[in-house]
């Protein structure tokens, strides 16, 4: 019951802070509104018994990927931001697409059925610990993908840096060193 | 006992909030954030769904959901950056130049 409760509060919590998230005229709202989101995501994690997943959940997202939408927001025009128009032009038609397909996933849920069970019931999860049984699940059967997540961020390390870097100075000391070998060309 | 489908029903209003967000805004950035919202709907929906299988597949995914969320972060907010020294916008219905 107490559960049930938990659960309802945080469902409320999270639905309204997406709808004001997608609505806020201020993005830097729309950003902390998210945040509480991810906050009560983490509490639903906790009653799945999912506890080492929630600490990840607020850790990365909330502490790292939130923090970057900040920034770039900050990097951004806010002040024009704040008078313009929110929506694209054809929003009622985008309001009625997504509806429909909200209502149409509604409509499939009941059709759902459970698969097979598997090796970790909870029992065993709490004995062992969340983190410990999560590890020995991602270091043996998914040793492969783990690796490959790693060089994912690797190349999203390498790709940030690439686009981020302001090469204006390396262009004009290029545009410098065309004239400069340009120039004694010309007067030969 | 809280039943799965409760879980379903949530990740499924929150995908479709998304959805929406991402259809409905100007903001490249918000955009963004909107494609948060459905990657966490669909954590939640395999968090939930693993629990009630007994089971650890789906919440070891996560970790590899999260792992291309940050990277999705970091570049796509890089490209926006990009933009917005070039082209001094944020909103995708200025950035038209394909247009014919």
């Amino acid at each position: 019951m107490l559960s049930q409760l938990i659960f309802l509060y945080c469902a409320l919590v999270i639905i309204s802070t997406a709808l004001l998230a997608v609505r806020f005229h201020n993005p830097v709202y729309s950003v902390l509104s998210v945040l509480v989101l991810f906050f009560h995501i983490a509490g639903l994690y906790l009653l799945l018994n999912a506890e080492f997943l929630a600490a990840i959940q607020i850790i990365v997202y909330a502490g790292g990927i939130l923090i970057l939408y900040l920034f770039v927001l900050f990097l951004v025009n806010l002040r024009q931001e704040i008078k313009s128009q929110r929506f694209v032009a054809h929003h009622r038609l985008s309001t009625v697409v997504s509806i429909i397909l909200g209502l149409s996933l509604l409509a499939i849920i009941p059709y759902f059925k459970l698969g097979a069970k598997g090796n970790y019931p909870v029992a065993r999860i709490e004995q062992l610990t969340h983190t410990k049984a999560i590890a020995m699940e991602l270091y043996s059967t998914f040793i492969l993908p783990f690796e490959l997540a790693g060089l994912i961020l690797l190349i999203a390390v390498v790709g940030g840096l690439v686009l981020a870097r302001n090469d204006k100075e390396e262009t004009a000391d290029d545009v410098r060193d065309s004239t400069a070998t340009a120039t004694p060309e010309v007067q030969k | 006992m809280i039943p799965l489908s409760w879980y379903m029903v949530l990740a499924t209003i929150l995908f479709s909030i998304g959805i929406y967000g991402f259809l409905v805004r100007r903001n490249i950035i918000i955009m963004f954030l909107s494609i948060e919202l459905m990657l966490n709907a669909v954590n939640l929906n395999l968090v939930a769904m693993s629990h009630y299988l007994d089971s650890l597949r789906g919440q070891s995914f996560i970790l590899f959901i999260i792992t291309v969320a940050a990277a999705e972060a970091a570049i796509g907010l890089g490209l926006v950056i990009v933009l917005f020294r070039n082209k001094k916008t944020v909103y995708v219905d200025h950035i038209n130049e394909l247009k014919g």
